[in-house]
């Protein structure tokens, strides 16, 4: 699966580490990094942690699979 | 039928069976695509990138990909609805004729266009020397493979990493290198790093954290050579002051270039600083005037700012093409009075030496700085940038919580120094000079650059500022 952090919006609150901490890591005090492309095992957590993050930086996939241009 | 209702008409002809092409397949093209057809364009979409790669997201490229947690090839952007574009991934558009509306692609193929948006962001500048830039161990960062290499090279382990510019990015790949425990050596032109971005008083503390992280940090110093093995591989760097740096991988950060030359001839006002447009983001011609079939978004886009004086800003941050690429989509497949500014107001962060940098606003256009909050010792606090009495950015370290106050703050026009938030004041809140280097003298690029003054001001309408 795919996901990407507005880092512009999130606020280092690391909710989403304690939820999905494979994807989500802190470096430092605020400094939010992660795995921008997970493993779909992961689909779960990582949902829990996009609805928990309380300014919604986490965007998820909202397509499977499909049509994402000729290459990858 | 009334000369209103034909003109609606037409718009909805064009949304139901116009054709579109993005030239640029990155974070700007993809997020436009994606906004068309949530807009209602079911016409004709062809993306045009010369990239062989779907679009792919580039901040981790130089932070959690360099350091080898997260492989190059897993930063492909997450898709907010389908496109069904017709994608030509891997073929670069190498020109634009306006008055045929065609791009030409490097394979022969024109490309015709009802509306084309542009959005070819910027490249890596090169070592200037060809020679030495085509050693092996030297390095720009711009694309995912660049990443790659490089990360693979930094994994050996080096026994020391040299890189030259300390902006954002080379500030985050010397971070990376520390973090790895591999020794690098900095060096940088202007009088600390990220001068050029956040001025020489925010460039002192962090040359300081990168000195407390057992960087070799040299500043005012440039690089004059490059010099490699028999096997021509890079060894060793030959500094401004006569001293030798002997390094086995160089990365050279000296900012960007934009990609405009497949629009030479073209007739718009492309050139150095981007392609110029109003701030719903149509492109100017070379004359000054508008056109209505052109747009530009991202990286590669200037536009005039109303709250930075009408100053054409080039803004290569991430919200910036993604934002631009909203506005100026909606503005394709919409007409007046529907037309949609993009009006942001500029947001950055980066992540260091385990202190997260943000700005939000244009700090380059401040003269004056006040520390608002927290405490610069512990590095962790938020300063203001002011210009003529009015706030005009903030930036923070560690103290991302608070950018939202000040971004406010600036939207407002408000005051500089601007009223604490009433918390974790430090003892001493004085204004001083920014220091920013001289525009006229050539730096790295900053991140937000300056370019000028745009032809529209007088019919501009001002709120009056209380005092
Ligand atoms: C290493 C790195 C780290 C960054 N970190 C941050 C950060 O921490 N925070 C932040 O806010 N921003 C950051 N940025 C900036 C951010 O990535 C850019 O602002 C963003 O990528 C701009 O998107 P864009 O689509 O306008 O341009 P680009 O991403 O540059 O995309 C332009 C695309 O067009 C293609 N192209 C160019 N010319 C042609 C042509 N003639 N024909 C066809 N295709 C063409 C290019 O190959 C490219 O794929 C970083 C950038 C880099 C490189
Ligand atoms: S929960 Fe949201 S705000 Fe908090 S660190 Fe994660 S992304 Fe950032």
């Amino acid at each position: 699966m795919r996901i990407v952090v507005d880092l512009n919006r999130c606020q280092g609150y690391a909710q989403c580490v304690y939820l999905a901490h494979e994807v989500f890591r802190l470096n430092g005090q605020e400094a939010l990094t992660y795995e921008p492309n997970p493993d779909d095992a992961r689909r779960l957590q990582v949902e829990r942690a996009a609805a928990a993050c309380p300014v919604q930086a986490i965007v998820i996939d909202r397509l499977d699979g499909e049509e994402r241009g000729e290459t990858s | 039928m009334t000369w209103r209702a034909t003109v609606e008409e037409l718009v909805r002809e064009f949304r139901a069976s116009g054709r579109i092409v993005i030239v640029g397949a990155s974070l700007a093209g993809l997020r436009a695509a994606e906004t068309l057809r949530e807009e209602g364009f079911t016409g004709s979409l062809t993306i045009i990138g010369d990239e062989p790669y779907e679009p792919y997201d580039r901040p981790p490229l130089s932070k959690q990909v360099l350091k080898g947690w997260v492989p190059a090839d897993h930063t492909k952007l997450p898709r907010m609805r389908e496109v069904d574009a017709d994608w030509r991934l891997g073929v670069a558009a190498i020109g634009l004729d306006r008055a045929a509306k065609q791009v030409r692609l490097a394979d022969g193929e024109q490309v015709p266009y009802d509306r084309l948006l542009i959005a070819t962001g910027t490249r890596a500048r090169q070592w200037p020397n060809p020679d030495e830039a085509a050693l092996d161990g030297v390095h720009t960062i711009r694309s995912r493979d660049d990443a790659e290499q490089l990360q693979k090279e930094l994994a050996e382990p080096p026994s020391r990493v040299l890189v030259i510019g300390a902006g954002f990015i080379g500030s985050e790949v010397a971070s990376v290198c520390r973090e790895l425990d591999i020794p690098v050596t900095v060096v940088e032109r202007g009088s600390a790093p990220l001068v050029g971005a956040l001025g020489g008083v925010i460039g002192e503390i962090a040359a300081q954290m990168q000195r407390d992280h057992g960087v070799d940090l040299r500043c005012g110093l440039g690089v004059s050579s490059l010099e490699g093995d028999a096997a021509g591989h890079v060894r060793r760097a030959r500094l401004s002051d006569g001293s030798t740096v002997d390094a086995d991988v160089v990365v050279a950060s000296l900012g960007s270039i934009r990609n405009v030359e497949w629009l030479e001839g073209s007739g718009l006002a492309a050139g150095f600083w981007g392609v110029g447009c109003d701030a719903g983001g149509r492109a100017f011609d070379i004359n000054g005037v508008v056109t209505d079939s052109i747009f530009v978004a991202g990286d590669v886009a200037r536009a005039p700012h109303v709250l930075y004086e009408y100053q054409f800003l080039a803004m290569e941050h991430w919200d910036n093409a993604v934002l631009g690429a909203e506005a100026a989509a909606h503005n394709m497949v919409n007409l007046e009075p529907n037309y949609r500014p993009h009006l942001l107001l500029p947001g950055f962060w980066s992540g260091q030496f385990g202190v997260n940098i943000k700005s939000v606003g244009v700090p380059p256009f401040g003269d004056e700085i006040v520390f608002t909050q927290g405490s610069v010792e512990e590095r962790h606090f938020a300063a203001a940038y002011g210009h003529r009495g009015r706030i005009v950015a903030a930036v923070t370290f560690d103290h991302g919580k608070w950018l939202e106050y000040y971004g406010k703050l600036i939207e407002q026009s408000g005051p500089f120094p601007p009223p604490p938030p009433g918390w974790d004041q430090p003892p001493d809140v004085k204004p001083m000079p920014a220091e920013f280097p001289d525009p006229r003298v050539p730096t790295a690029i900053p991140d937000v650059v300056l370019t000028g003054h745009a032809p529209s001001e007088r019919t501009a309408e001002f709120r009056p500022r209380h005092r």
